[in-house]
């Protein structure tokens, strides 16, 4: 696998089980409060805090309580959970298996994307040896009542499935449709029981939280965003793969580390992230300023902004899931717009009218596929204006 | 399909059904189990499915024409799927894509006439740092070449080609029915 020096990646150096025995050794309370003393985040890129979605769960009465592991990552530009199954899984187990003793569940699902299916026997085959170490089953580690296990389920090709409630859809035997919310996955989740959904790198964090303690973790990143995080590198630079920075880290630092300073732009956080041009590589990637699940696509000075706009539009007309009006019309509407751009036969009328469009789209989309999918597009429009308008020549 | 294949394959989707607890939650399991065994999910099967599980079977179309990896219509034995999101596409999935198309005859969407490749695009795969990338059914290729295109197609012709038991159940297995 050509990954950016794993060897480098603090999960390496941290061996599986040893967090999980820390956390079992302590009351489901106090594994909330580790994981509120560390600040974690949700590491698929929406940022929700770890804790308090784990705390909503466990506070909510139900026998029958799930954790599903969202390993759906179809974000345009992301492959870090990728290189985690494959090399990191058992940290990911280990994660689920905290978080599962934390909320009082007893069953988890890892919700694993179609394109993956490569990895389902690898992943089967140590799910079988967790169960014989005595890692899933009864009695986890000795654990006096503690009994949990894991089951393997797999996507169809759908990129809506990575939101939560579509992915519960999904695991329902439903078209992968997001459901209003509230109700939350917490309180009515997966068969109507309380279901915390946590992203694959966010499990494997909490692994190495249990490991090296809370404040390791509090200690890294800027106040709001603590902690590390993987990013997908790709694109125009000359480093690809898997790096492991701390939060906040800025554009430029990150584009040194990949070799790719001479970019022209950056897509941070894939298709429904956002395109920062190089006059803004002084800014940091965490929550409260770009946040990001991760994906960085670097772009270099030969491409066509109105040609990457395009991709990613096409990307979102074809996995809209159809449900609401502003998303499924809004996309190709804005698909048709690069087109007229393409040809040089938009005015500037017609193309404030497309973003006018596309900040509709971000207000009353249902959910976060069309609340983002005009990011991209307001972006280049707002900073490549000059390369977009008044075209001349047809692609 | 003769009445007995059609009475082996309710059997198998009836234990299937079983296995995931008889309830709403085994569809999509199923439908995947049935398109991995069969190429695709026909009507039939989803009158099937949708009676053991006492629903309509509209809701069962309503699934499986949602999810990109289910399809109620045959395709090839060999489904290539090159990803054609953005960092593939900066690495030059418009050639083997051009490729692909020249060696194999047809068009993205369509199936060889003889029933061996289909052709179609697929949004990202999770292998932007090594593309162009695609999907050969469940197998992945990386860092394909137009050069390398060829070699690919000939792999999957061999082991279609080697009868080995295990290719002969899986012949026997292929349904019979027509489109």
């Amino acid at each position: 696998m050509r990954t950016a020096d794993t060897s480098k990646m603090t999960f390496s150096k941290i061996d599986p089980g040893v967090g999980l025995k820390k956390a079992l050794g302590m009351t489901p309370d106090k594994i909330i409060g580790l994981v509120s003393d560390s600040g974690l985040k949700g590491r698929g890129g929406a940022g929700f805090p770890t804790d308090l979605k784990w705390k909503l769960a466990a506070n909510v009465e139900d026998d029958l309580k799930y954790v599903v592991c969202n390993a759906d990552e179809g974000e345009p530009g992301t492959f870090k959970d990728r290189v985690i199954l494959t090399s990191f899984s058992d940290l990911m187990f280990d994660g689920m298996t905290i978080g599962a003793r934390a909320i009082g569940a007893a069953k988890g699902i890892v919700y694993l994307r179609g394109e993956y299916t490569y990895l389902r026997s690898f992943l089967e085959n140590k799910l079988s040896k967790r169960r014989r170490d005595g890692l899933l089953g009864r009695n986890i580690m000795d654990t006096e009542g503690f009994d949990f296990d894991i089951t393997i389920r797999m996507g169809a090709g759908a990129y809506i499935c990575g939101e939560e409630t579509a992915l519960i859809e999904s695991l329902e035997g439903q078209r992968g449709e997001p459901r209003n919310r509230p109700p939350f996955p917490v309180n009515t989740g997966f068969m109507g029981h309380p279901t915390i959904v946590n992203n694959v790198e966010t499990f494997t964090w909490i692994s190495c939280i249990a490991t090296k303690g809370a404040k390791w973790f509090n200690d890294i990143g800027t106040e709001k965003s603590t902690g590390l995080k993987l990013f997908s590198v790709s694109g125009d630079c000359k480093k690809h793969g898997v790096f492991e920075f701390p939060m906040g880290i800025t554009l430029k630092e990150l584009l040194e580390k990949v070799e790719g300073t001479d970019a022209k732009a950056v897509q941070v956080g894939g298709a429904s992230g956002r395109c920062v041009p190089a006059r803004d590589f002084d800014r940091t990637l965490a929550y409260e300023d770009i946040p990001t699940g991760g994906s960085i696509i670097v772009i270099g000075q030969n491409r066509d902004m109105l040609l990457v706009a395009k991709n990613f539009m096409e990307f979102f007309v074809d996995e809209s899931c159809g449900q609401c009006t502003p998303c499924r019309e809004g996309n190709v509407k804005l698909l048709e717009g690069i087109d007229l751009l393409l040809q040089g036969q938009c005015s500037m009328h017609y193309l404030r009218e497309l973003c006018s469009l596309g900040e509709s789209m971000q207000m009353a989309s249902k959910c976060g596929l069309g609340q983002t999918s005009p990011n991209a597009f307001l972006s280049i429009v707002e900073n490549f204006k000059d390369e977009i308008m008044g075209r001349t020549e047809s692609v | 399909m003769l009445v007995s294949e059609r009475e082996q394959l309710r059997a198998n989707i009836e234990r299937q059904i079983q296995d995931y607890g008889n309830n709403r939650s085994a569809l999509i399991p199923v439908l995947q189990e049935v398109q991995l065994k069969y190429g695709h999910v026909s009507e039939y099967v989803m009158q099937v499915v949708a009676d053991i599980l006492n629903i309509h079977p509209v809701e069962i179309y309503g699934v499986a024409s949602f999810y990109s990896f289910i399809g109620h219509k045959q395709k090839g034995r060999f489904i290539i799927r090159l990803c054609r999101t953005i960092s593939c596409d900066m690495q030059g999935k418009d050639r083997v894509a051009r490729q692909l198309e020249n060696d194999l005859g047809i068009r993205f969407g369509e199936t060889t006439p003889d029933g061996n490749f289909t052709l179609e695009w697929a949004n990202c795969l999770g292998m932007c740092d090594q593309g162009p990338a695609m999907l050969v059914n469940e197998r992945i290729y990386t860092q394909v070449t137009p050069d390398s295109v060829h070699d690919i197609l000939e792999e999957c012709r061999k082991v279609f080609g080697v009868h080995t038991l295990q290719e002969k159940e899986m012949l026997c297995e292929l349904p019979t029915q027509a489109k």
